[in-house]
Parts: C-alpha cells; sequence; structure tokens
C-alpha cells in the first residue's frame, strides 16, 4: 500500500463529496432501503443511509467509483451514522459491526481497482467516523445544565466498536468529522488510540472540526485555536473543517488554522449555504473559485466537499488543485 | 510555514498559550474545598448556584487557569467534580479559560477528564506510588489529551532539597519524555514550596532550594514549566500579614526570576514588590537566600514589632513620603491617599515643560499601575473609585494651569456618554462605571439622572462618543432604553451601547433592545466588567469583537424565546378559580389601634442604625458576599473591613451633623377584597376632606400554570373578600432619608471626592430601607398592634421572619408601579412629606421606599411571574387605561 504521508508531501490530496447527496439521485424508498434481509424489520429503515451498503452495495459502490472517476483520491466509507448511539434510531444497534466493516470492503475494493489501473495515483479509503446525534459537554435540557445524555465512556465504547470494525473492512485512515462537540472527538480520538495500542498497529488519523456559524466557533463554543490545542495530542494526519459553511465562509477559519498547526490541513466545506429550501446551489465553478482562493493563499493539504457536493464539483476541485504546490509543514517527530 | 513550536497549549473555549513572553500565569483557587472553606460549604450544600459565582470571580479578578478540587472526606468527589464541571461547561465565561482539575484520587481526576472538552490541567500526579502507576497514569492524561503538574515527591517521599528535586524531576521527566512520549511543554513541575523561617535548621535552604530547582529544571529539562502555590511560604507568620504579603511577593519575584512561569497566588495577600519597607525587604530577602545565621530572628524581630499595630502601619505611610517623586504620586494613586497630592502635582508641574505633561506622564503613568492591578484582580472596586478621587483632585489642580496655557489638551482613550434614562433617578451603579472607566483614561459626558432621550441623542451626535452608556433601576427604565436604542436607530447612530443597572439583564438587552440596534449592544453585569468591554469595544478591530457580541445574543435571544415558550399559562379566569384560599371563617383579623394617617417629621434618624441590612451595600460597591462574614472574608474581606469603616465614618457625620432628613407616612384603612383582584380601601369618616371615601388597590395575579395543589397567588387573596361580610384592613406608607442626600453628594462632587459622593447614596439607601424596617415594627406593635411577640433580631427582620408582609410596587409581587399613583393620592405623600413620583413613577428624592401592610398571618412574598394578555386587557379596563398603557406598564412581566 502506497504511504499517504508520501503523497500529501508531493501533492495536493482531494477527498470525495457528498454522499447523501449522490443517494437522493437513487430515490430509494422504504422497500428499497429494506432489501430482502431487512423485509420484516420492526422500525421504518427509510434514511438509514448507512444500511445501503448492505441492502444496495451496488448503488454505493457505484457513488464511491464516480468520485474516484472524478479525480478523487481518498474516498469515504459509507459509515457517518455507525455508532450504537445513532443507530439506535433505527434499533441497529447490533448490525454495527456489520455495517463499518461491509461499507469498508466496498469502499476498499473500488479504491483497489482504481489503484490497479493507474499505479501512478494510489487511491485511500477513509473510515467515515460522524458525530453522533448526542453531545457530550452540552446539555439537551436548559433547565438542567449539568444533564448530559451521553458520557465521556459510552461514546467511547461505541466509538471504538466502529473503528475496530473498520479497520478489520481495510481501511487505510479514519476520519473523525462534523465535529460539534469537541468533547466527543475526544473520546473517538481516545477509542482510536486504544485500539492502536491493543493491536500493535498505527493508522493515519484525520480530524475534522465543524464552525458552526459566522460566531467562527463549535457548536461547543470553542474558537478555533482552542478547537486545535484540545485535539492535538494526538499525532494526526490533519486537521481541517467540514459541513456547516461553505467555501467561501470558511477560508478565514482554515488561514487561522493553517497558521497555527504542524499537521497536514484538510477541508471539505459544502457547495456554498443552504437556500431556503435546504437545498445546495453553489455550482462546481464558483466552488472551484472559491477552493481557488485556499489553494493560491496556500492553506491546504487534502480538499473535498460536503453536503450539497457532486462528482462535478470534485471534478472541478480536483482541476483546481492539480495546479498548485501542497501546503508546506512541518510534522513533529 | 511555522517552525515546530513547543509551547504549553491549553484551552477552554479559549486558548491558553504559554510562551517565553508570556507573564507570570496565575492560577484561581478559590474553586477549591480544601482550600476554601465557603467553597466546600456551597458544594456540601449543593449550592452549586453560588459555587459557579465562586468561579466567576476568580475569572472575573484575572485567573488564567481555574483550579477545581473535591478531595474531601464528606463528598462524592467523583459526582461533585462531573456536576460542577458540567456547570462551569454552560457558562460560557466561566468555561472560556482552561481548567486544572485538582485531586490526590485518580478516580476523581479522571471524572473530570471525561466532561472537559478543552485542554486540561491534571494536578497532580507523582512517583509516589511507583513508576507503574506514574506511567499508567501519565499514560492515560496524554490520551485524554490534557497536560499535567507532576509534584516533586518519589517512593522515598517528597523532595526537600536542591539535590532530591532535581534528581525526581530529571528521573519523572525522562519516563514521560523518552519512555512515553509525553509532549515535554506539556509538564508542568511542582518541586514543592516549603515554609521558611520555622526555627529549625533544615528548613533554611527552603526558598533558596526551590529557587535553584526551578533554575535547574528551566536549564535542563527543556520545554518543561515549573509551578508551586506561593502561600506555604509563609506558614510560620499566619496572622501577620505585613510580614506574610511581603515574603509572598519577594519569593514570587524571584522565583518567577528563577523562571516560575504560573502557580497559585491569592492576589489579596501580595504586597507590590517595590512597595515592601526596605527593612523588611532585606530581612524577608536574608531569610529566603539564607544569606545570615540570626535571618530567621531578626524577621521574627520585625514580625513582633509590626503584630496588629496600626501605629507602625502609619509611620510607614508616611515613609513613602521621601521617595522620589514619581513614586510618590503612584503610591497616593495606588493606595488612594488624597492628602499629599496637591503638593506633589505642584512639584510635578514645577518640573514639567507644561502641566499638561503631567496628566499624560505623571498621573497617567499611576493610573496605568492602577488600571493593572484592577484588571488583574488585585484591587477591588472600592480601592479604584479611591484613585479616581485622588485623580480628580490632581488634574483639577492642574486645570486653571493647562486653561492659561491653552494649548494643551488632554488626550483621551475615548469618549463615553453616560446616562441614567428618563424617569430614572437612581445613579450609584452609574456613577461607579463612570469613575472606573475614568480612571482608564476615558473622557466621560455624564448626563446625570432623569435624562430623556432627545438629550442622549443629540449630545451622542453634537460630542461625537464612542460609546453610549444607559443605566436604570426601577422597571420602565428597561422600556425607556429601548425607546432610546430605536431613538438613536432612527437618527442612523452608529455607536456601540452599553446596559446596566439593577433590573437591566443579558436576557432584556439581548431579547429587547439588541434586535431594535444596528450597532452593538452590550450588557454589563458589572462596574468591573466594564473596562474590558469598553477596551474591546474601542480597539482597532473591534468588528470581531462586535460580531461576537452579535452573535451571542442573537443566539441567547433565540434560545430564550424558545425557553419562554415552554411554559404553560391559565387563562386569568381559570388562575382566579385558583386562587389563594384563606379561611375567612376562622383567619384571625385585628383591627388596628389607630385608623387613619399619620405623619413622621422630625423624625431621629439615629434609631435606625440598627436595623440597617449591611449586605446590599456591600454589594453596590461589587463586594459580594454576607454581612458580618464579608469583613472576614478570604479574598475580599479586607477591603470590605476598610470600606465598613469609612462607612461607618461617613454614617457618624450623618447622626452628629443631621445631614440627612428622615420623614414617613403611613395610613392603615379598612380594606376588602372585590372582583377577586382589588382591594377596596375605605377612608375613616371625617378623617379628611376628600373628593371620595375609597380608594382601589389593583392588584395582579400569577398565571403561569402551577403544580398541583399550588395556588395562582394575587396580594388581593391577602384580604377578606367584601362578600364574606367580615371586615379586614390593609395599611400603605411611604418614608424617605433622602432629603439632603444630593446637595451632600453635589458638594463632594464639586470636592472631586466620588468616593464619598457614592457612598453617601449608598447609606442614604440603605437608612430609607432600614426606616421601612423600623416602622413596619412600629405597626406592627403599636399602630396596628396585631402582634406583641415581636422580639425578633435584625437578622430576623432581614430574613423578613416577621408576621404579615410590606410588598412594595415595582417589586416582584406587585410589579405595577402605577400603584405608587394610589398611594400618593390616598396618603397624600408629596404634600405631607415631599416625595416626589417622576414620568416612570420613581421616587424622588432615591432613597425612598413605598408599599402596603398586610397582616394577614397567611400573607407572604411571592414573585408574580409572567402574565398573559387576557389579564392585561382585564387589567387596563380596571384600571381605566388603554390596553397599550398597560402592556407598556407591564411589559417586564408580560409572556411572549
Amino acid at each position: 500500500m502506497a504511504n499517504i504521508r508520501k503523497e500529501l508531501e508531493k501533492r495536493i490530496l482531494v477527498l470525495d463529496g457528498a454522499m447523501g447527496t449522490m443517494l437522493q439521485q437513487y430515490k430509494f424508498t422504504e422497500d428499497d432501503f429494506r432489501g430482502e434481509r431487512f423485509k420484516d424489520y420492526p422500525s421504518p429503515l427509510q434514511g438509514n443511509n448507512d444500511l445501503l451498503s448492505l441492502t444496495q452495495p451496488v448503488a454505493i459502490a457505484e457513488i464511491h467509483a464516480k468520485y474516484f472517476e472524478a479525480g478523487a483520491d481518498i474516498v469515504e466509507t459509507n459509515t457517518f451514522s455507525g455508532t450504537t448511539i445513532a443507530m439506535a434510531d433505527y434499533d441497529m444497534e447490533d448490525l454495527v459491526y456489520e455495517l463499518n466493516f461491509e461499507s469498508a470492503k466496498i469502499a476498499k475494493q473500488v479504491a483497489d481497482k482504481f489503484t490497479k489501473e493507474n499505479p501512478e495515483k494510489p487511491r485511500f479509503v477513509a473510515g467515515s467516523i460522524g458525530p453522533t446525534n448526542k453531545t457530550a459537554s452540552l446539555s439537551p435540557d436548559v433547565n438542567r445544565p449539568e444533564y448530559r445524555a451521553i458520557t465521556f465512556n459510552e461514546l467511547r465504547i461505541a466509538y471504538k466498536q466502529q473503528v475496530e470494525a473498520l479497520i478489520d473492512g481495510g481501511v487505510d485512515l479514519l476520519l473523525v468529522e462534523t465535529i460539534f462537540d469537541t468533547l466527543n472527538a475526544k473520546a473517538a480520538l481516545f477509542a482510536i488510540e486504544e485500539v492502536k495500542e491493543e493491536r500493535h498497529i498505527d493508522i493515519p488519523i484525520m480530524v475534522s472540526g465543524t464552525i458552526t456559524d459566522a460566531s467562527g466557533r463549535t457548536l461547543s463554543g470553542q474558537t478555533v485555536e482552542a478547537f486545535l490545542a484540545s485535539i492535538s495530542h494526538i499525532p494526526l494526519l490533519s486537521v481541517g473543517f467540514n459541513c456547516a459553511l461553505g467555501a467561501e465562509q470558511l477560508k478565514p477559519y482554515l488561514q487561522r488554522l493553517s497558521n497555527e498547526t504542524e499537521f497536514f490541513t484538510s477541508a471539505h466545506p459544502n457547495a456554498g449555504l443552504p437556500n431556503a429550501f435546504g437545498e445546495y446551489e453553489e455550482s462546481p465553478k464558483q466552488m472551484q473559485q472559491f477552493i481557488e482562493g485556499y489553494l493560491k493563499d496556500d492553506l491546504i493539504n487534502i480538499i473535498g466537499g460536503c453536503c450539497g457536493t457532486s462528482p462535478a464539483h470534485i471534478k472541478a476541485i480536483a482541476e483546481a488543485a492539480k495546479n498548485y504546490e501542497p501546503r508546506k509543514t512541518v510534522i513533529p517527530a | 510555514m511555522t517552525e515546530t513550536k513547543k509551547y504549553l497549549t491549553l484551552s477552554g473555549l479559549e486558548p491558553l498559550v504559554v510562551t517565553p513572553e508570556s507573564n507570570f500565569i496565575n492560577i484561581g483557587e478559590r474553586t477549591n474545598v480544601t482550600g476554601s472553606r465557603k467553597f466546600l460549604r456551597l458544594i456540601k450544600e449543593e449550592k452549586y448556584d453560588e459555587a459557579l459565582e465562586v468561579a466567576r470571580d476568580q475569572v472575573d479578578g484575572g485567573a488564567q487557569i481555574l483550579d477545581v478540587n473535591m478531595d474531601e472526606g464528606m463528598l462524592d468527589g467523583v459526582y461533585a467534580m462531573t456536576t460542577f464541571l458540567n456547570l462551569i461547561a454552560s457558562e460560557p465565561d466561566i468555561s472560556r479559560i482552561p481548567l486544572m482539575i485538582d485531586s490526590s484520587k485518580w478516580e476523581i481526576i479522571e471524572a473530570g477528564l471525561q466532561v472537559a472538552q478543552g485542554k486540561c490541567v491534571v494536578n497532580s500526579i507523582s512517583l509516589k506510588e511507583g513508576e507503574a502507576q506514574f506511567k499508567h497514569q501519565a499514560k492515560l492524561i496524554k490520551r485524554y489529551g490534557a497536560a499535567v503538574v507532576v509534584m516533586a515527591f518519589d517512593e522515598d517521599g517528597q523532595a526537600d532539597t536542591y539535590n532530591r528535586r532535581v534528581e525526581i524531576c530529571r528521573r519523572s521527566y525522562h519516563i514521560l519524555v523518552n519512555e512515553l512520549k509525553f509532549p515535554p511543554q506539556d509538564i508542568i513541575f511542582d518541586p514543592n514550596i516549603f515554609p521558611v523561617a520555622t526555627g529549625m535548621d533544615e528548613h533554611r535552604r527552603n526558598a533558596l532550594d526551590f529557587f535553584e530547582a526551578t533554575k535547574w529544571i528551566r536549564e535542563n529539562l527543556p520545554y518543561a514549566n515549573v509551578s508551586g502555590g506561593v502561600s506555604n511560604v509563609s506558614f510560620s507568620f499566619r496572622g501577620n500579614n505585613v510580614v506574610r504579603e511581603a515574603m509572598h511577593s519577594s519569593f514570587l519575584y524571584h522565583a518567577i526570576k528563577n523562571g516560575m512561569n504560573m502557580g497559585i497566588v491569592n492576589p489579596t495577600m501580595l504586597e507590590i514588590y517595590d512597595e515592601i519597607d526596605k527593612d523588611l525587604l532585606e530581612r524577608v530577602e536574608d531569610v529566603l537566600f539564607d544569606r545570615r545565621d540570626d535571618a530567621t530572628e531578626r524577621l521574627l524581630d520585625y514580625a513582633e514589632s509590626v503584630k496588629g499595630q496600626k501605629k507602625e502601619q502609619e509611620d510607614k505611610v508616611l515613609e513613602w513620603r521621601s521617595d522620589p517623586l514619581q513614586e510618590r504620586i503612584t503610591h497616593a494613586l495606588v493606595k488612594g491617599i488624597d492628602a499629599f497630592i496637591i503638593e506633589d502635582v505642584e512639584e510635578a508641574r514645577k518640573a514639567s515643560e507644561k502641566p499638561i505633561h503631567v496628566i499624560e506622564g505623571h498621573l497617567m503613568i499611576g493610573m496605568n499601575v492602577v488600571g493593572d492591578l484592577f484588571g488583574s484582580g488585585k484591587m477591588f472596586l472600592p480601592q479604584v473609585v479611591k484613585s479616581a478621587r485622588v485623580m480628580k483632585k490632581a488634574v483639577a489642580y492642574l486645570q486653571p494651569f493647562i486653561e492659561a496655557e491653552k494649548d494643551g489638551k488632554q488626550e483621551f482613550a475615548g469618549r463615553i456618554l453616560m446616562a441614567t434614562v428618563k424617569g430614572d433617578v437612581h445613579d450609584i451603579g452609574k456613577n461607579i462605571v463612570s469613575v472606573v472607566l475614568g480612571c482608564n483614561n476615558y473622557e466621560i459626558i455624564d448626563l446625570g439622572v432623569m435624562v430623556p432621550p432627545e438629550k442622549i441623542v443629540e449630545t451622542a451626535i453634537r460630542e461625537k462618543v464612542d460609546i453610549i452608556g444607559l443605566s436604570g433601576l426601577i422597571t420602565p427604565s428597561l422600556d425607556e432604553m429601548v425607546y432610546v436604542s430605536k431613538a438613536l436607530e432612527k437618527q442612523n447612530v452608529k455607536i456601540p451601547i452599553i446596559i446596566g443597572g439593577a433590573t437591566t439583564s443579558r436576557a432584556h438587552s439581548a431579547v429587547k433592545i439588541a434586535p431594535h440596534y444596528s450597532n452593538t449592544v452590550v450588557y454589563i453585569n458589572d462596574a468591573s466588567r466594564a473596562v474590558t468591554v469598553v477596551g474591546d469595544l474601542l480597539k482597532k478591530d473591534s468588528e470581531i469583537y462586535k460580531d461576537q457580541i452579535r452573535e451571542e445574543y442573537d443566539k441567547f435571544r433565540e434560545q430564550f424565546l424558545k425557553r419562554t415558550k415552554k411554559k404553560e399559562y391559565l387563562t386569568i379566569a381559570e388562575a382566579r378559580k385558583n386562587k389563594f384560599k384563606i379561611n375567612w371563617n376562622t383567619s384571625e383579623i385585628v383591627k388596628p389601634k389607630q385608623l387613619g394617617i399619620q405623619i413622621l417629621d422630625g423624625f431621629d434618624i439615629t434609631k435606625l442604625e440598627d436595623f440597617i441590612d449591611w449586605s446590599p451595600f456591600f454589594r453596590s460597591w461589587d463586594l459580594h458576599g454576607k454581612y458580618p462574614a464579608i469583613l472576614t472574608d478570604e479574598i475580599v474581606g479586607e477591603q470590605a473591613t476598610i470600606l465598613f469603616a469609612d462607612a461607618q465614618e461617613l454614617l457618624k457625620r450623618i447622626f452628629d451633623e443631621k445631614l440627612l432628613k428622615a420623614k414617613g407616612i403611613f395610613g392603615l384603612f379598612e380594606a376588602n377584597t372585590v372582583n377577586d383582584d382589588d382591594i377596596e380601601i375605605t377612608l375613616p369618616e371625617g378623617h379628611v376632606e376628600r373628593s371620595r371615601s375609597t380608594y382601589e388597590f389593583l392588584t395582579l395575579r400569577q398565571q403561569s400554570k402551577k403544580a398541583a395543589g399550588k395556588p395562582n397567588i394575587a396580594l388581593s387573596d391577602f384580604i377578606a373578600p367584601k362578600a364574606t361580610g367580615k371586615q379586614d384592613y390593609m395599611g400603605c406608607f411611604c418614608v424617605s432619608t433622602g432629603f439632603g442626600t444630593h446637595e451632600l453628594a453635589a458638594k463632594f462632587e464639586a470636592d472631586h471626592d466620588d468616593y464619598n459622593s457614592i457612598m453617601i447614596k449608598a447609606l442614604a439607601d440603605r437608612l430609607a430601607e432600614a426606616f421601612a424596617e423600623y416602622l413596619h415594627k412600629e405597626v406592627r406593635i403599636n399602630h396596628w398592634n396585631y402582634t406583641d411577640d415581636d422580639n425578633l433580631t435584625n437578622d430576623d427582620l432581614i430574613k423578613e421572619s416577621y408576621k404579615g408582609i410590606r410588598p412594595a410596587p415595582g417589586y416582584p409581587a406587585c410589579p405595577d408601579h402605577l400603584e405608587k399613583k394610589t398611594i400618593w393620592k390616598l396618603l397624600n405623600v408629596e404634600e405631607n412629606i415631599g416625595v416626589k413620583l417622576t414620568e416612570s413613577l420613581a421616587m424622588w428624592p432615591a432613597a425612598s421606599v413605598s408599599g402596603y401592610y398586610f397582616a394577614n398571618p397567611e400573607a407572604r412574598y411571592f414573585g408574580l411571574g409572567k402574565i398573559k394578555e387576557d389579564q392585561i386587557e382585564d387589567y387596563s379596563k380596571r384600571r381605566e387605561i388603554s390596553n397599550e398603557e398597560a402592556t407598556k406598564w407591564l411589559s417586564p412581566n408580560i409572556a411572549d
């Protein structure tokens, strides 16, 4: 397997775009989500995108392939909600291992195929680890500020299970992303370190936080610099931001991050800000122009897209990225 | 790209980077149950709200890291740590700084690490229990993403010599950095500060060994930091603060020089290094550096000579008079001594090219010291106000010289308009903020009290002010502030507004004012925050700050509106059905001994002294705590004692020279409730010539949905309804001790003495409250005579343990200020004792109290809470005013 650090020193790597946006085009029905296997499952399953890795694996593989064709170097597994905590919504806690394992396998097979065709451009699979739907440092009840809906240990155990399955399924790296609450991310990083130690392995880790709005802070209230200080205790491959903002709005925070960190940097912004109907409208061309701004200012090592982005966006981004040198960085020994 | 940086970087909501250029990092330690009895009590009693205030005080006082310790035998430490840190997480102004999780129990440390999103410090681990445990804990700390304090402690015990300190720190560092790959910058050594001058020979090198070990660590263990708890060093001089403070500041001075870059220091127990008496300093440093065999004896001798002797202190006071000029001026400003300032300023003026240079040079240098000390929590509000008094006197002296020159003009950091809004007369808070800002070189344009909006708008534009400060105490002022902000917006004024005063709140500013104003609106909860907020608003890149504030308020408003929507309300008809029920068949009704109106003129004001509730007095000076405990409080005790002595002195003058006049009036009447919520008052026959013989008090009823069995109360529930056929009674009153206050305050101000100007107002307020308390007692025992067993102490009165109540219009049980108009008519208040009502129905003089008397044993204080539209409509009909006007007066209580 090619070494991703070496690739990152040579060029800017391109991450894939949205999975959800692509899946919408398939217009899967409740029956499609269920497939044969979950025909009689007691809870409604439509909307459980992670489940499609088991019931519609061909579609998932197709989407990965489209992003690789568009020029992506890294695709993310279809496992954003692959923890017992998030799967509890569908009563599918017991399927977590299998969901992650199969999703990793699908992505890895597609990646290997592309690498084989063009060994000069090795392709990677990042195991996507989402934030879950609960926050460890915020109370969901304003009248009980001391209350927490989830604890660090519950998160750690759930994340550990996901990480083990992703690694077993063959991912090349792990991507802890869309971090609203830094404490959740710290639990994920803690779990990864445990797995690394128990298995005597090393695996590159990408961390990607989310600046929720123009306050310039995470949902849990941290500034860019405070967030960075809170997650830099682990030797990360990269740190960056994704989601909530478009490429244009994200830039000042990326700039601050880039100034402060010795890790590689990443960004996968949304296709602009959503319109009144919650749709993303920024065209590939527009997004490409904003990303050019990142590239000109030497802010970025890994670049991709989040909500609302498509293979066309990724193609535009990849075309821009190949004309620029990667951001230079010093990785501490 | 940046080069490899290895600085200790911590975070709460915001980062803290400890670079070689950083000043000493001050760790706040009052949130420690082993170090603060008060905090321990609060945690034991689960008074977490108050415990949070302790944390907030630490942050406001300049702490950069917050140490939290819950190690106490009777506490569930894991629970207490988790709960307290979770609560801190929901207070952004506390959680912005990093936490130090302090425990000797690993499970408490881990509990703390599991609830903190920022990068914390663990305090502490050591080799005490051997390498295996040390490594295990260090590995987990790294995995949790925290820095760590390492005690110089190993299997053989605590390091007490230079060699042992070096040996243990070297070994700890080697294990951490080389074996565990622990980031070296995340290591903070605590090489043990031990007491000196204990009389034991083996303790003689304690300080010196610490200094040398610190230096060795900083030179030989790359990137590691050094910390310590400073107060230990002076342990053998407990009770002698003169010596202890000198020891702390000298120790700190040398420890910092040797490389200690963070630590726990109590700022109130710290003398300013350069101000330590030279003889004392020499003796202290002889001890710290073990310079003479008789060093301890010599320091003990000195200690004996200053023990509890104020006279010695006075000698010391005069000694500073022989210092160089600048030092004398700075000293006078820092200590608030005005006795020599004219003399010193004159000397400075003669030595300066232009008189203005004395302000810009000598005086500003001194005021900057004051500003820094206040900003870092080393000075308290009353001290700063005293400094301002000295400054003002100096400036006033120079003014004629400056004008004679005509070409000098003082450069200010900004120009700030301050006003108490229309209809409101309360200005203590506004004056304190003005003084504090004045001290920080802002030019204050103080428009005084009852300022109409047009004047605020016009002055703001004409004077090109940088910030507009609005203050008010009574609830109608809240609306007035909204009105002012709209008026400013209409004129397209783009000047930030700061809001303060007792009834103002962040919620009101965010929900009611900010949406009407396109520039920034900031709520300031106490005077000490004003300097920071104004500084942030006026700095070059203030846009970021302003955006943050707006964003914060938008978010707050959103959450606030969401929250208020959750509350359920009854209709007014339903609420009336669920009224507070008194059994009028058995309830005892006492007929007052004397019905009718009585006036107290020429009242002997000295009678009020024993009725004063002092705690609010301290609060008005930003010193928080209950009297008398506040006088011995660990943090503010010293300042509280000084302030209290000054207050006593002025109070004595008030009494001896009869500076203030007290007047009161009250009436006791036949009364019955009619139509559920109104109380009909009947004047005694032939009492006074009046056009009418009955008046009605209109009360308001709680409307929020209560738990089963809990009533929706209105004050009218405490009076027998007419339908019962029982004759009931009720009273009302107005007292004032404010006559003379305004003139006295003006006199003090003319003398540039803000300190006493604020003091006289604060005292008049206390006396008015005391008068209300006194009169209530008289009424209960004599005039109404419904209770004879009234041997309550002042403490009982403060706790409201008496029978019957005296609620005041404008306060929680009856927020309707319009009721004052009824009291005024009923008692002819203005004519009889001269207390007036402003258009917002504030009382003038400000130091006045008015209210009702209810005698029923079941009557109790309550808060009205929010009410709904249907009650407003009903009320406006009863009051015979438009719905709109009713809404205006009651708006703070109307549910959204």
